[in-house]
């Protein structure tokens, strides 16, 4: 083996070995890496109650009320459990029903939740709004695209 | 192809093709910004914002691409003894702090009206700054000692420990939850993006890539005649 094979042999294993170190410790942290949990994991994870929390899923269908300007009320869901929210403040502009959202607040007993914070989350798909229309219009408009 | 490793060779090679790349680079950014702010339809959800997409994600990928190309020149100076990598090792580091920059002020003006927010700390965005940062730290290195050898030593090491950062960053969407979306185009699965709008996307890529090539170009060609003449 040539000095140069060995160096490049060197080099290639010291990468390797910090990338393991480093998705090590990223695993072992990945429940504090993550920006947020689904109400499911927030209503099973012994996480303290008062603690300041996010919470990120979808607004339930026909469950958003506008309780006054500024003040608003909805379920939040990851189709598997969901948790009811009070929220003061301005909503963005993506917020509706059926779209995802990441909340920050804590929770106010068993199953309810008090935002602080509200941001709008969209998903990876790009459409032309005249696409969208033409699909409704035709009735192909699956509900998944959101 | 060896003027990607000889220094004499890369002047010769970039003299020829410097001319035609600069018109190729303008025919792009002129036909991608037509396409982006004029051809390209709005978004069903996000309406006419979704045109900062054709400066965002062009100016992620570049910044991406950039490391990667420093990190293949690092191996190739450190295991082979080839200088010509340090030359673009120093070079290009402030070509991506550039590009992540864009990527991270774009990102943040779009996250705004979308989100509700100009930043968070979720992982994505987070492992995105720790780019802009290693560049910066990159660039400070080869600015700091006397010494020219130990200096591009130091750096290309540190260029190969900051890589670690790539695979997080492309796989930050994947791998914890974010604020950030996944991967719209991604090479396993088709891409979740309509034609219409992939089109001013990928001609915006490739105005990036060429003004890219272009500013370095001019930057490698720089430092071979300082270090020519040891300025």
């Amino acid at each position: 083996m040539t000095l140069r094979f060995q160096r490049l042999l060197i080099i290639l294993i010291s990468i390797i070995m910090i990338l393991g170190a480093v998705l090590l410790i990223l695993y072992n942290a990945r429940e504090n890496i993550s920006y947020f949990y689904t109400p499911s994991e927030l209503l099973e994870s012994n996480i303290d109650k008062n603690k300041q929390v996010r919470i990120g899923g979808f607004v339930e269908k026909n469950t958003f009320i506008k309780v006054s300007a500024g003040s608003f009320k909805f379920r939040i869901t990851d189709n598997i459990k969901s948790i009811d929210v009070t929220y003061n403040g301005i909503l963005p502009d993506l917020f509706r029903e059926g779209q995802g959202a990441v909340i920050e607040g804590n929770m106010i007993g068993q199953n309810s939740f008090k935002a602080n914070n509200i941001f709008a989350k969209h998903d990876e798909n790009y459409m032309p709004a005249s696409i969208k229309d033409d699909l409704e219009n035709k009735g192909y408009w699956n509900k998944n695209y959101k | 192809m060896r003027f990607l490793v000889n220094p004499n060779r890369f002047n010769n090679f970039s003299d020829i093709i410097i001319k035609p790349l600069t018109i190729i680079a303008g025919i792009f950014i002129i036909t991608g910004l037509i396409f982006s702010l004029y051809l390209s339809p709005d978004d069903y959800q996000q309406g006419s914002t979704v045109r900062i997409m054709y400066i965002h994600v062009p100016s992620a990928w570049l910044s991406l691409m950039t490391y990667l190309i420093m990190t293949i020149y690092s191996i190739a100076a450190l295991a082979f003894r080839t200088p010509f990598g340090f030359i673009i090792n120093t070079a290009v580091a402030p070509i991506g702090a550039v590009f992540t920059l864009i990527c991270i002020i774009s990102g943040s003006l779009w996250g705004k009206p979308m989100w509700g927010t100009w930043w968070v700390w979720d992982a994505r965005l987070t492992s995105v700054a720790v780019l802009f940062l290693v560049y910066l730290i990159i660039i400070f290195i080869n600015l700091s000692f006397e010494n020219r050898v130990v200096r591009e030593k130091i750096a290309a090491i540190f260029i190969l420990v900051g890589f670690v950062n790539l695979p997080i960053i492309k796989f930050s969407v994947d791998w914890w939850n974010t604020l950030h979306q996944p991967a719209t185009i991604s090479k396993l699965s088709k891409p979740s993006i309509d034609p219409s709008m992939m089109t001013p996307l990928i001609i915006m890529t490739f105005a990036f890539i060429f003004i890219g090539i272009l500013v370095a170009i001019l930057r490698v060609k720089t430092e071979i005649h300082n270090r020519k003449h040891n300025i």
